[in-house]
């Protein structure tokens, strides 16, 4: 047993899925992209952020956007996998179990990664900059990163769960609202008070906020913890519902 | 010298208020063809899911060539191989890579030929670089068993193969079954089918009401038949006979 090549085994597995399928890719590509259009040529013009490029504004929110949006694939593909009996075949195998949840959560990340990159390359194209440094772009890539490996790991428990593919990948729905209710289109102190208090107080909001002063200004202030304290937060207390789970149901 | 390759002893399961297993005992000897007939819901699956490592027994003890699949689940899993009740393929694949992928993860040093080989045997080469979704369900069948014969199990657990497939295909499958056992390959198989039972296995063991209620071999199970009746029976019972004459009496006693 070599768990690590197991595991690269299988996420060549589910990366062929992904070729042999790209509307996976696709949606979860252009939904995002639609947003910003939208967003910048509709909306953008009655929206006033302070900011004079209003695509450098919205590109955190978008991308976020594009990865909750993403990790409703990995719940359905694992969804899949277990109504099939192929998690059960895998399982029954000498092989290391952990490395058939891995091999999702990678593939979870390596195709919201392909979507981050071709939005952020329509972003250029509509005008996006930064002057960020290397360190900076280094960091909003680990905090892009790690909110995948947060929202990945929650969408692993109703990959596990879920009765029904429908609510394998509708848990998505209120995270790709969230940005919505944050600071990602609009500065949050336009907002009444109580819808505020949440904007302000829910992860999205720094996340963006930390991202966002990364790529204008090259660093984050106290954002980034907090931001970071979420992402890791999220993604221990999901690790460990989404393990427990497996162990019951495998 | 054979040996019994699985022991079963006292195997207990209940699913909430569901009794499913109450006590389960059969052992199996090496490069058997060993059949477990029951009716639905009798727990078959269930027995197979406790031996295969994929469920918990409530208690009870399995050893599996020599391991106990609860405290050597990782050996038990290195020498068996399971094909579950539906065929656990993945259909975004094609046939072969469905395989090769199997001898991969199974560390098989040339993962291509093993492949070849099975595609071979199981009449899938031309259908080989297809995707299985457009595969017909004897097709699927085929593949799932195959995909099991990888890494060269010394148990493999079949739990209903046959179901669903077209009395060809049925065919075909039996006439895998007995090859693998004719080379020492030890086999346990659920089936619905008296029929198949009656064709295949060397033990057929009856599970009903939870326990094993008959097993031996068919010329066993066959002198378990009220004699009033043989006299009026011509030709020899069937199995179906001594199945209905067997769990009858019990459910009356
Ligand atoms: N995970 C589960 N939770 C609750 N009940 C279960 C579960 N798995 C099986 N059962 C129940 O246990 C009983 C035995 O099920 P099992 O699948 O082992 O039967 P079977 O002999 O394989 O039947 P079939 O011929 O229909 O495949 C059934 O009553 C079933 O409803
Ligand atoms: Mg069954």
């Amino acid at each position: 047993m070599n768990p690590l090549r197991e595991t690269f085994i299988l996420l060549g597995r589910s990366m062929r899925h992904i070729l042999r399928s790209p509307d996976t890719i696709i949606t979860v590509t252009i939904m995002p992209i639609a947003f910003m259009l939208l967003f910048v040529y509709v909306f953008g013009g009655a929206i006033h952020t302070g900011t004079s490029n209003y695509v450098n504004y919205l590109l955190p929110g978008i991308l976020l956007i594009s990865v909750a949006s993403g990790v409703s694939y990995t719940a359905f593909r694992l969804f899949i996998d277990m109504q099939k009996g192929i998690i059960a075949r895998f399982n029954s195998m000498p092989i290391n179990r952990s490395a058939v949840l891995w091999s999702h959560v990678l593939t979870s990340i390596v195709s919201n990664s392909i979507s981050l990159v071709v939005i952020i390359g329509v972003a250029l194209i509509m005008g996006f900059r930064s002057s960020a440094s290397i360190l900076a772009w280094i960091a909003v890539i680990g905090m892009l990163l790690l909110f995948m490996l947060a929202l990945t790991w929650l969408a692993i428990i109703p990959g596990l769960k879920a009765k029904s593919i429908d609510g394998a990948s509708a848990f998505s729905y209120p995270l790709i609202l969230l940005p919505f209710i944050s600071s990602a289109f609009v500065p949050t102190n336009t907002m009444p008070t109580a819808v505020r208090v949440f904007a302000e107080n829910q992860p999205v909001t720094t996340i963006v906020n930390s991202i966002r002063s990364l790529l204008e200004a090259g660093s984050a202030g106290n954002d980034i913890w907090i931001a970071l304290a979420w992402c890791i937060g999220i993604t221990i207390v999901a690790y460990f519902f989404a393990i427990r789970i497996y162990r019951r149901a495998a | 010298m054979t040996k019994d390759i699985v022991q079963v002893r006292n195997l207990r399961k209940s699913f909430k208020d569901t009794k499913v297993l109450q006590g389960v005992n059969f052992e199996i000897r090496q490069g058997e063809i060993f059949t477990l007939l029951g009716q639905n819901g009798a727990g078959k699956t269930t027995v197979i899911q406790i031996l295969s490592t994929l469920l918990k027994a409530d208690s009870g003890r399995v050893i599996i060539s020599g391991y106990d699949v609860n405290n050597q689940p990782g050996k038990v899993r290195a020498s068996i191989s399971l094909t579950g009740q539906f065929a656990a393929v993945d259909d975004m694949l094609t046939g072969r890579e469905n395989l090769e992928l199997i001898a991969k993860l199974r560390a098989d040093v040339s993962p291509k030929q093993t492949a070849n080989g099975l595609l071979k045997r199981f009449g899938l080469e031309e259908a080989a670089n297809r995707l299985v979704s457009t595969y017909s369900g004897g097709m699927k069948r085929r593949l799932d068993i195959s995909m099991s014969l990888i890494g060269k199990p010394t148990v493999i657990f079949l739990d209903e193969p046959t179901t669903g497939l077209d009395p060809e295909a049925r065919l075909e499958v039996w006439k895998t079954i007995k090859e693998l056992a004719n080379n020492g390959t030890t086999i346990l198989l659920t089936t619905q089918y008296l029929e198949e039972a009656e064709h295949l296995a060397n033990k057929i063991a009856i599970l009903h009401t939870g326990k094993i209620i008959a097993n031996g071999t068919l010329d066993d199970l066959k002198k378990l038949i009220p004699p009033v009746k043989k006299e009026y029976v011509e030709k020899q019972p069937t199995l179906e006979e001594i199945f209905f004459a067997i769990t009858g009496k019990k459910e009356t006693n």
